[in-house]
């Protein structure tokens, strides 16, 4: 097990728009200190690097899941104060009025300054997702052994 | 400041910005040039020696200015 300081390993279970923020803020603030990144988004985390617009799913169980739980980041909501959607616009109108940069592109950034992303193949097989749900730049799939092997070579591990 | 190669603009820009712009501009000049920025976000008083400590590069300087802007200067070390 070989330790670098400057790699950072982030797991991103979750799907607000909040936390998949949070995240990437992180990520690239990292990237931007030189640091690698590698992001390894599992369960509801797999929405943030979803295509916008698209319903995923094959079974019955599968397609009312993807009609439910929209992913892309122009269809996350905030953890809290959502409301069915109200809180989402809300937010999104206070962060653009005060400047803050919104989450199409920090993700952009994250990509620009080369960050892994990492999707969880167990977590797509569950949901019934595919790689082509996904944005290009999502690399192929994993599981909790790459995960792990990342983690252990990072001086740094975040769980969002 | 004569010497500086590069003259950024961050002002208005929100963290994580300021550290992701200024990773990006660093790459452009050559190692023992500097660059310099203005930024509104007073986060950057905190957030860009700790950039700079974390890549190695050097903080010339960084000041809070009569205008509530902060200006600071970067050289490329490596």
């Amino acid at each position: 097990m070989t330790e670098k300081k400057d790699k950072l390993t982030l797991v991103v279970l979750s799907g607000d728009l909040d936390k998949v923020m949070a995240a990437f803020i992180i990520a690239t603030g990292a990237a931007a200190a030189g640091k690698e990144v590698v992001m390894f988004f599992t369960f509801w985390g797999l929405k943030a690097i979803q295509k916008d617009g698209m319903f995923t799913g094959k079974g019955l169980f599968g397609r009312m899941l993807g009609v439910m739980n929209r992913g892309g980041l122009n269809a996350i909501g905030p953890s809290r104060l959502n409301m069915g959607g109200m809180g989402r616009w809300m937010f999104k109108l206070m962060m653009k009025q005060k400047g803050v940069t919104q989450l199409p592109e920090l993700r952009a950034a994250a990509i620009d300054l080369g960050v892994q992303m990492l999707p969880c193949q167990m977590s797509m097989d569950v949901m019934e997702i595919s790689q082509e749900h996904f944005i290009p730049e999502a690399a192929q799939p994993v599981g909790v052994a790459t995960m792990l092997e990342h983690a252990s070579e990072s001086g740094i591990q975040f769980f969002i | 400041m004569s010497d500086t190669k590069l003259s950024l603009d961050f002002k208005g820009l929100l963290c994580p910005m300021p550290v992701v712009k200024l990773a990006k501009a660093i790459k452009e000049i050559q190692v023992g040039e500097t660059l310099e920025a203005v930024a509104t976000d007073p986060g950057v008083m905190a957030d860009i020696p700790a950039w700079t400590r974390s890549t190695g590069h050097e903080l010339v300087s960084l000041d809070k200015r009569e205008d509530k802007t902060f200006k600071f200067v970067v050289k490329r070390v490596k």
